[in-house]
């Protein structure tokens, strides 16, 4: 069983296996990634960097491809951008 | 070949030509409006979008003054795809150096009854936090404000078309002089008046006019609500906005309504294709994250170029051309042709029609230009 790690994904705590992207550990919190301008939800499209639609806060940091990083023990996930736009 | 009878023809469907057409008839007047492409493709596209107040000459001050009340004025009547945010300018000052000059500016603006408020280093960083330690200061412009161009430009547009303008969109300008604009169709427009308002593309229509291309780099990031608030532009900008020989940039960004940054400014003669410059760029970027470091961790989502129409003295050319009776310019408003374009209108209208205006004419009379052939370096 591969090691787990912990993180917090808009508050709530998540487990999963060491080597998982944010994507995964935001689909295990059922949650979406964000928010399109007009109010659509938006998740992982190409899993490769390419798209831009799975953007989330991590630690702070505003539009960063969840498909693309690793998760790390005690990172703070938000999928609810601080935007003047609607959110989840 | 086609003929149409217009009481006036104006070239060149930026805002300002926008503006000049929906003021023509609003007086009444028969227009087209003609450009080659399509609202707004030069420079109105390519800008910022700031109403701002710039004091580098009596004449530029009364210009930009008049023109962003003239846009207070308009406000209301401004539809929401505008973006008119009177968020205000703050100048900031990187030290006591630069204190003193926002001193001076707080001096000149107050005498002529501009809301200025000097900042000082505590209260920058309360308004803006974001930009980095150790600043001097600055100078809050209040009623300055940001709007999105080309829709502003669009609603000019239309406001004409409603009130009769014809639009001609598409096809290029071969020639325009003596009452007559001919377009590489054969179309010919003939008008008692014509209207050179192309900007960076006006003097290969009317040669001999002082303007020349000033290109400049743009980039828009992804949505980062409150990062920036007003906008600010470094005081250092005079300095290197007012080189008319070597390249510059300066720390100057827009907040926008979507949460997005507008990081600019590049200033390049003699740069004629539209491709971004590196080299310029890096420099700009480097400049702006040294007076904001969060925007080095921010996205660009898209970077491009456009071209200023500048002229020697940093006035624009509104008024008739001394060398065709017919020919009127609306042109060379370099980097404030959105703050000023509803004033040029008023300016240009008044000339055509006899009519009286709030502000002096002759410090942008075209035929001041046989005058400072030695100012372009």
């Amino acid at each position: 069983m591969p090691e787990q790690i912990t993180l917090m994904v808009n508050g709530r705590s998540v487990s999963v296996a060491r080597g998982a992207t944010v994507a995964i550990a935001v689909t295990v919190a059922g949650m979406h990634c964000r928010n399109s301008v007009t109010g659509e939800p938006r998740g992982p499209l190409c899993g490769m960097g390419i798209c831009f639609e799975c953007r989330v806060e991590i630690d702070g940091a505003l539009h960063q491809r969840s498909c693309q990083i690793l998760c790390a023990s005690g990172m703070n996930v938000r999928t609810n951008e601080q935007g003047n736009y609607k959110t989840i | 070949m086609s003929r149409a009878a217009y009481d006036v023809a104006i070239v060149g469907a930026g805002i300002v030509g926008a503006a000049c057409a929906n003021e023509c008839a609003r007086h009444g007047m028969r227009v087209v409006l003609i450009d080659q492409d399509s609202a707004g493709g030069g420079a109105t596209n390519a800008a910022m979008g700031h109403i701002v107040v710039m004091d580098d000459s009596e004449a530029q001050f009364s210009l930009t003054r008049y023109s962003q009340q003239l846009w207070q004025e308009l406000k209301p009547q401004l539809p929401d795809d505008v973006e008119y945010e009177q968020c205000g300018t703050i100048w900031v000052a990187a030290d006591e150096d630069e204190m003193q000059a926002v001193r001076r500016k707080h001096a000149y603006y107050s005498r002529d009854g501009v809301p200025v408020e000097v900042l000082d280093s505590e209260s920058l960083r309360r308004l803006e936090p974001n930009l980095r330690n150790g600043l001097a200061g600055g100078l809050l412009v209040p009623e300055d404000a940001v709007l999105y161009p080309p829709c502003a430009a669009r609603f000019l547009m239309e406001r004409a078309r409603a009130a009769g303008t014809t639009l001609s969109f598409g096809v290029q300008v071969s020639r325009m002089g003596n009452g007559c604009v001919r377009l590489s169709d054969g179309t010919e427009f003939s008008a008692p008046v014509i209207v050179n308002a192309a900007g960076a593309a006006s003097p290969m229509l009317t040669p001999g006019i002082e303007v020349k291309k000033r290109k400049g780099h743009l980039v828009i990031t992804d949505r980062y609500p409150g990062l920036v608030r007003h906008q600010l532009v470094e005081l250092g900008y005079l300095k290197s906005a007012h080189s008319v020989i070597s390249d510059s940039v300066a720390f100057n960004v827009q907040p926008r309504r979507t949460g997005q940054v507008l990081i600019g400014s590049s200033r390049q003669f003699g740069a004629e294709n539209n491709e971004v410059d590196h080299q310029i760029l890096a420099r700009m970027v480097q400049r702006a994250s040294h007076y904001m470091p969060a925007l080095a961790h921010t996205s660009a989502i898209r970077v491009w170029t456009g071209f200023r129409a500048a002229t020697p003295d940093k006035l624009p050319l509104i008024g008739p051309w001394p060398e065709d009776s017919t020919l009127y310019l609306a042109t060379g408003h370099e980097g404030l042709g959105i703050t000023t374009s509803l004033a040029t209108a008023r300016l240009l209208v008044a000339q055509i029609t006899g009519g009286t205006t709030e502000i002096p004419v002759e410090p942008y009379l075209p035929a001041r230009t046989g005058s400072m052939e030695h100012l372009h370096a």
